[in-house]
């Protein structure tokens, strides 16, 4: 899942149809190196306790979402607030659809398949409707815009409460592990293997979307949108398609979160958590698959090696309770301003200026660039 | 008829409270072209500060001036500090750095002062003056309109009528000209981010305490209203502010009055949306489009 | 061939050759490449100086490095023997320097008034300020009668006009003009010339002029510079300049 498209591409070179550099080998090759990785993942999944199994499936959940914003916000050049709000469309999708096909009696695969598809198309279709808000508005407007949605959020679910389950939330039963595996695996290992297996999907998707020569549009668009339409790309088209396609992919996210947690509430869909992701992915390097991996690592590792650190400490308990989640909060933010202003392309950045030394971009992490 | 009456009355405080804090979005926007997405945060640790110093000393006065002067202080921070070091490359970078900020101080406030909500005291009552049976305005609403009614006045006559209005102006849409003619063009924009976190600093403390209750996370909803108000009027234009700040602070009024609180946010977002799809240089822009 | 003036025309003549502004080899640009490499003039007290020469000879660039908008890489820039190294682009105004950026810089946004105005601002002194830009709707009439108009409904005489306007409320002693003449009809131009030089002779104002109009800016000059490539290659006498078909052809382009 290695990014190698290169970062400036000429709106001409964007605008010639065809695949720029996915023959069929390198496609089929692609194909292997994800299925290795797939594997590798699910086997490490075996030695690993049940809580690291959760918090694996977590952070793979999390990976769908913040794989999609890198690539809207890194190579498309929209900064989407909202992505809260599409990882909750999911979740809810994936919730009510769950809930229902179990009332009707429906078990096995289709219990997980189904819902999670549900969730992916209620994200994308939310996702179409920001998309095209998006491709009317630059930058710091389609901010404020996501922005307003997130904080709606709260409100949707108490207008339609009864469905929605209010500031509560939805409590949903989902399709445990098959029972042939019963007694092989534990739940949280095979939730693992569920979100690893969406996540691997993401990211095999976008990684040949970034190098097709749809990519490249988006790149052009992002960097210059009038020389882009004058070689004859539809920037409209672009926005929303990648608009559309980052939602689904938090969408996905969305089913898989829901799925593991068997929740879906208001609190857990905050600005704060929009924030989060934009973190992961600005800390892991705009536009980087890599990246989002180690953006969504940390945002789920992170708070938890600081509550460690911080009950280990023997503090009194009234302030022990004004920092538990304040502390990782705060460090987040101070990561991500000084990224910003330091190091802009973040950790997959640095790494790469590690590995090529004499080259001073980073290929992986498109600087920030929207002209 | 009567709930109308009430309704129109206090909306018109709430907007006009919007309307000030929108102008603080504008007042940055116009200096340095960066919508501040950390104006809540910062007016919310504003807000915190003249909590405490009224906590600390009875006097709720005290807290204003402090609220005031720790919004000034705090402007001159964020742009000396850290704004002024992020790349113009794109727009972007500086909502990113401000998303940053948002989290550190509400952060921050939540370690200083927990997460939960605090009740503060209100100079003046917040019960409807009753008139032959109508309950019209509340001797607070009366405070909060005139407050910011001065305060319009106040940015007005600085901004049409003092040389240092024209300055700022000046460095706003001409800094390398300004700077020819001899205008401290830096200086004028630290200024303008010290105007500016000053005004949002005064509108959420006057809207906070009735509307919002003090919570770190209290001005999210300030800055999305306010944004809408900005986006409403044109970014670029402070009377625009000031007429969507009313509109938009009738609309929450009268769909809270009549619909119920939960819709507040949901009409805001669809007034949003429709503005942005219909006319997204605001209505009170000539320009077509934006170019952030 | 550097190129320090070693004679002055009438006017400096006049006023004893005094220099007022004195450019020694002085290389400046963005980034890494120089735009101006070695660049030598002096202008004397009272006097035009016109720098003509190509697209892309390093004209503009010249008069932002004067005024401190592009950052002097080598060599020293001194008005009235101040070395201005250390002096901020803003405070330039204070030692006597105004500088009309090419395509004018009129403040669209803000009245002819207003414009008038901030050019003097930096002085503090209210009443001094509204006599000089009373002095100024007395020179510029078209302007009294659109003092409360925006800048952006003026024509492109006016705006010219105004931004010249704008830069003599600061009363300074040299003035720097990019392209007065870009976009404007020839009688106007010929309007402007004139008023230069009439600025010139009666007020004692000294004039580094920068035009692609070689003809109109050689002949209201005192002494002309052929700027080349960001090098002096001819600086003489206006007239003697404007007779050299050799040297037009090869650099002037007519």
């Amino acid at each position: 899942m290695s990014v190698t498209v290169e970062d400036k591409v000429t709106p001409a070179d964007a605008a010639r149809p065809g695949p720029v550099r996915s023959d069929l080998a390198a496609s089929g090759r692609r194909v292997l190196i994800a299925l290795a990785g797939l594997v590798l993942a699910i086997g490490g999944t075996f030695l690993l306790d049940p809580y690291r199994n959760y918090q694996l499936a977590v952070v793979a959940a999390y990976l769908c979402a913040t794989a999609g914003l890198t690539v809207l916000i890194g190579r498309g050049g929209q900064l989407s607030l909202g992505h809260a709000a599409l990882i909750a469309a999911g979740a809810y999708s994936f919730g009510l659809t769950s809930n229902a096909m179990d009332e009707q009696g429906i078990t096995g695969v289709a219990l997980v398949v189904v819902p999670m598809l549900v969730g992916v198309v209620a994200a994308s279709v939310l996702g179409v409707l920001l998309g095209l808000a998006a491709a009317r508005l630059h930058g710091p407007y389609l901010a404020g815009l996501t922005l307003a949605v997130v904080v709606a959020i709260p409100a949707v679910t108490s207008t339609f409460s009864s469905v929605l389950g209010g500031d509560a939330g939805l409590y949903i039963s989902v399709q445990r592990r098959p029972e042939a595996l019963d007694r092989i695996i534990a739940v949280e290992q095979w939730q693992a293997w569920v979100a690893i297996t969406a996540a691997a999907a993401v990211l095999f998707v976008l990684s040949n979307l970034v190098r097709s020569s749809y990519g490249q549009r988006m790149v052009a668009v992002r960097d210059d949108e009038a020389a882009a339409r004058l070689v004859g790309i539809d920037t409209t088209r672009v926005k929303v398609a990648g608009f559309t396609i980052s939602a689904g992919c938090a969408g996905l996210g969305g089913g898989v979160l829901a799925y593991v947690t068997q929740n879906a509430s208001p609190g857990a869909f905050s600005l704060v958590f929009s924030l989060f992701l934009v973190v992961a992915v600005v800390i892991g390097g705009l536009g980087s698959l890599r990246g989002a991996l180690w953006g969504a690592l940390l945002i789920v590792l992170l708070p938890d090696v600081i509550g460690t650190v911080l009950d280990s400490l023997d503090l009194p308990p009234e302030l022990a309770q004004r920092l538990d989640g304040n502390v990782a909060v705060l460090v987040f933010g101070l990561l991500l301003v000084t990224i910003m202003i330091v190091a802009p392309h973040g950790i997959q950045g640095w790494l790469s200026s590690l590995r090529r030394p004499r080259r001073r971009a980073p290929r992986t992490a498109p600087a920030l660039s929207t002209e | 008829m009567d709930q109308l009456i009430f309704l129109v009355g206090s909306g018109l405080a709430r907007g006009s409270v919007f309307a000030v804090f929108a102008l603080a979005l504008v007042l940055i926007w116009r200096a340095a072209r960066i919508v501040n997405f950390a104006q809540g945060a910062m007016a919310a640790v504003a807000t915190y500060l003249a909590f405490a110093v009224t906590a600390a000393t009875g006097s709720y006065w005290l807290g204003l001036a402090a609220a005031l002067v720790g919004g000034a202080l705090l402007g001159l921070v964020v742009e000396r500090g850290v704004m002024r070091f992020v790349a113009h490359t794109s727009p972007l970078n500086s909502v990113i750095v401000a998303l940053g900020l948002v989290t550190i101080m509400q952060a921050g406030l939540g370690i200083a002062f927990g997460n939960g909500y605090r009740t503060m005291n209100l100079p003046f009552s917040s019960t409807p003056i009753v008139v032959g049976g109508v309950p019209l305005l509340s001797p607070y609403n009366i405070f909060v309109l005139v407050v910011a009614a001065v305060l319009m006045i106040g940015l007005g006559l600085l901004f049409t009528r003092t040389p240092l209005g024209l300055r700022l102006r000046a460095s706003a849409f001409a800094p390398e000209t300004s700077r020819l003619l001899g205008v401290p063009v830096s200086r004028m924009l630290t200024l303008g981010w010290v105007l500016s976190s000053a005004v949002g600093a005064l509108a959420a403390l006057l809207v906070v305490p009735t509307e919002l209750g003090l919570n770190p996370h209290a001005t999210d909803m300030l800055f999305v209203y306010a944004f809408t108000v900005a986006i409403v009027g044109g970014l670029d234009s402070p009377v625009g502010a000031v007429v969507g700040g009313l509109v938009v602070g009738l609309l929450l009024s009268l769909v809270t009055g009549y619909l119920g609180s939960t819709l507040a946010p949901i009409a805001v977002l669809v007034l949003l949306v429709a503005v942005l799809l219909v006319r997204p240089g605001g209505i009170f822009s000539a320009k077509e489009a934006r170019h952030a | 061939m550097t190129g320090v003036l070693t004679h002055g025309g009438p006017a400096a003549a006049s006023s004893g050759i005094t220099p007022l502004l004195e450019v020694h080899d002085v290389t400046a640009g963005y980034g890494h490449s120089p735009v101006l490499r070695g660049v030598s003039l002096t202008v004397p007290t009272g006097s035009i100086v016109a720098v003509v020469g190509a697209n892309g000879a390093g004209k503009t660039t010249l008069l932002r490095t004067l005024s401190g908008l592009v950052p002097l890489s080598g060599g020293t820039v001194r008005l009235d023997g101040v070395d201005l190294a250390g002096v901020a682009v803003e405070h330039r105004v204070r030692h006597g320097l105004s500088h009309v950026p090419e395509g004018h810089g009129v403040v669209a946004e803000l009245t002819v008034d207003e414009n008038l105005r901030l050019g003097g601002l930096w002085r503090r002194d209210r009443k001094d300020l509204k006599a000089a830009v009373a002095e100024m709707y007395e020179l510029f009439e078209p302007l009294a009668r659109r003092r409360s108009s925006p800048g952006h409904q003026l024509s492109g005489g006016e705006r010219q006009m105004l931004a010249v306007a704008r830069a003599l409320v600061a009363r300074p002693r040299l003035l720097l003009l990019d392209e007065p003449s870009l976009g404007l009809a020839p009688r106007i131009v010929a309007d402007i010339m004139e008023l230069l030089r009439t600025l010139c002779d009666e007020r004692g104002l000294t004039i580094l002029l920068v035009e692609q109009n070689v003809r109109s800016a050689l002949l209201v000059a005192d002494h002309g510079v052929v700027l080349d490539l960001g090098e002096v290659v001819a600086s003489r006498a206006a007239a003697s300049l404007l007779d050299d078909d050799a040297l037009r052809h090869a650099y002037l382009g007519f």
